[in-house]
């Protein structure tokens, strides 16, 4: 399975995320903005809960992709300190268990789309659990 | 530079109104702000027109007459309003003109707003992946606040309690009806920690306010309501913002912030002289979280205000007195400018059962949207 878009994850075993650092005043984003003013940089892959919601109802499509079916999902932002927060969806925690300041790791998730193969997106689960492993199940 | 005042207002009533296009809605607000300032369309100079999604400002002249007047079309996002007074409110303090006009308008189909992602140079993963979602912004930043400010859900339903008790006494809202606390606890989430009853949703609606240099306002009779400041701001560093990949993990401050700032510095007065305020409630955590960035109280005070009533109508500082977006909707470009109709009624003092007591004098409005844009105004009679 590849990943949802190219030049999102590093080529590794486990995958970081790239972000960019800006090359003039070091400040750090994700993604990678397009163009000269930011230099790719390696996220780190363990951080934690800033903040989060449930969206608990199908986005519009365009430009949501994921398949007719839906099920919530958690959306998390996630401190990876000294370097940026950075939006991802929650695996494998159940929503009633969500708290801010929960130390995450990041993991690859498939993302079932609609009329289309799935692919990889970028998800956090919590920090405690065996790593890697996508298994998809975020309730 | 002699103050600009407003000297008529009209709104076509927000909700949905099928059968009537959005700039139909615009025309028939145009209508009655001509009527309430006493003066025909031709003696009008200018507009600034704003609409997000129903069509260009400038074509109801062929509605209105084709007096050749100057009409130019504004869209900035939720700021698109606010863009639209702040700009004719300059046209007039230039000393170009004496009289003109700000109108917006929108029609947005039913459920959220489906922004792409190229529209705000986001690639489009982000959107395939069901990110490009306004609530998820909203709820996720009144969740980390409420976090840390100490903000109950109990508060996120007072202030939901109150929009639909307001609404109540605005002819020009969209939902009515009171809606008990409990109800409004108890219906189903839609994004953590808000329930259906704590957003607004994309609506219709049109609003025009009828501007003029002091000299003009006086000659027309009407009471002078002076426009004394108006800022649109965009955001500094370190902000949180609606369709935000990543955010800062210094945290800074925010487009309202200084878009408050330098509005309460143009008005020469400060957060305790305002007597009511209309602030963005995008969702119920919006208003709580704006009554602290647009310098009303400190962050977490907000628990205390809303259990004691003091964003009431008869509170110390009324807050959203028509029911702000949580009741009338968001058409997008008539949204702020209903804001500044609804303080024009509370100064003239024709807010019926609504009205907030004590004879305001000066009155506050705030919008706040993608990709982190502030509109401010404040108005003295």
């Amino acid at each position: 399975m590849h990943a949802i878009a190219e030049g999102l994850f590093t080529e590794e075993t486990p995958p970081r995320l790239v972000g960019g650092r800006h090359r003039q005043t070091g400040r750090i984003v994700f993604p990678c903005p397009a163009g000269s003013d930011y230099e790719p940089y390696p996220l780190r892959r363990q951080g934690t809960l800033w903040s989060y919601t449930i969206q608990r109802y199908r986005p519009k499509s365009p430009p949501y992709a994921g398949s007719d079916s839906f099920e919530p999902w958690a959306v998390a932002y996630v401190e990876l300190p000294d370097e940026t927060i950075v939006e991802s969806r929650l695996a494998n925690v159940a929503f009633d268990a969500i708290t801010i300041g929960m130390p995450l790791e990041l993991i690859q998730i498939p993302f079932e789309r609609s009329g289309a193969e799935p692919v990889l997106v970028h998800a956090f689960q919590p920090l405690s659990q065996p790593s890697g492993q996508p298994t998809g199940v975020s309730a | 530079m002699s103050d600009v005042c407003i000297v008529g207002i009209g709104i076509h009533p927000f909700g949905r109104t099928d059968g009537v296009s959005g700039l139909d809605q615009g025309v028939f607000a145009v209508r009655q702000a001509l009527a309430d300032a006493g003066v025909d369309w031709p003696s009008l100079q200018f507009a600034y027109g704003g609409s997000d999604a129903a069509g260009n400002p400038d074509t109801m002249v062929e509605s209105l007459g084709l007096s050749g007047m100057q009409f130019i079309n504004v869209r900035n996002g939720c700021a698109t309003g606010g863009s639209a007074l702040f700009s004719a409110q300059m046209a007039i303090k230039s000393g170009e003109f004496e009289i003109g006009m700000a109108v917006g308008f929108d029609k947005h189909p039913r459920g959220a707003f489906n922004a792409m992602p190229a529209e705000y140079n986001l690639p489009d993963w982000y959107g395939e992946a069901g990110y490009m979602i306004t609530t998820q912004f909203f709820a996720a930043k009144a969740m980390r606040y409420m976090h840390e400010y100490g903000i109950t859900s109990t508060s996120l339903g007072r202030v939901a309690h109150k929009a639909f008790r307001n609404a109540v006494h605005a002819p020009h809202a969209w939902r009515r009806e009171e809606v008990p606390l409990d109800v409004i606890m108890d219906a189903p989430l839609v994004s953590d920690p808000f329930t259906k009853y704590m957003f607004c949703s994309p609506g219709e609606g049109g609003v025009a306010l009828i501007l003029a240099s002091e000299k003009k306002a006086r000659e027309l009779g009407k009471p002078l309501i002076r426009l004394k400041a108006a800022t649109m701001r965009t955001r500094p560093p370190g902000s949180f913002e609606v369709f935000a990949p990543s955010i800062d993990v210094v945290r800074g401050g925010s487009a309202t912030r200084i878009a408050s700032t330098d509005a309460f510095a143009q008005a020469g007065i400060g957060p305790q002289d305002i007597a009511v305020a209309q602030l963005q409630d995008t969702e119920a955590g919006a208003e709580i979280m704006h009554m602290a960035e647009n310098g009303f109280c400190k962050d977490g005070e907000q628990e205390a205000w809303l259990a004691e009533g003091r964003t009431e109508i008869d509170g110390t500082l009324p807050v959203n007195t028509d029911g702000g977006c949580l009741a009338c909707g968001e058409p997008i470009g008539a949204s702020g400018l209903r804001q500044v109709y609804e303080n024009v009624v509370q100064l003239r003092g024709d807010g019926g059962g609504r009205q907030v007591p004590g004879d305001p004098k000066t009155a506050y409005t705030h919008v706040y949207g993608a990709p982190g844009v502030s509109a401010v105004t404040i108005l003295e009679r």
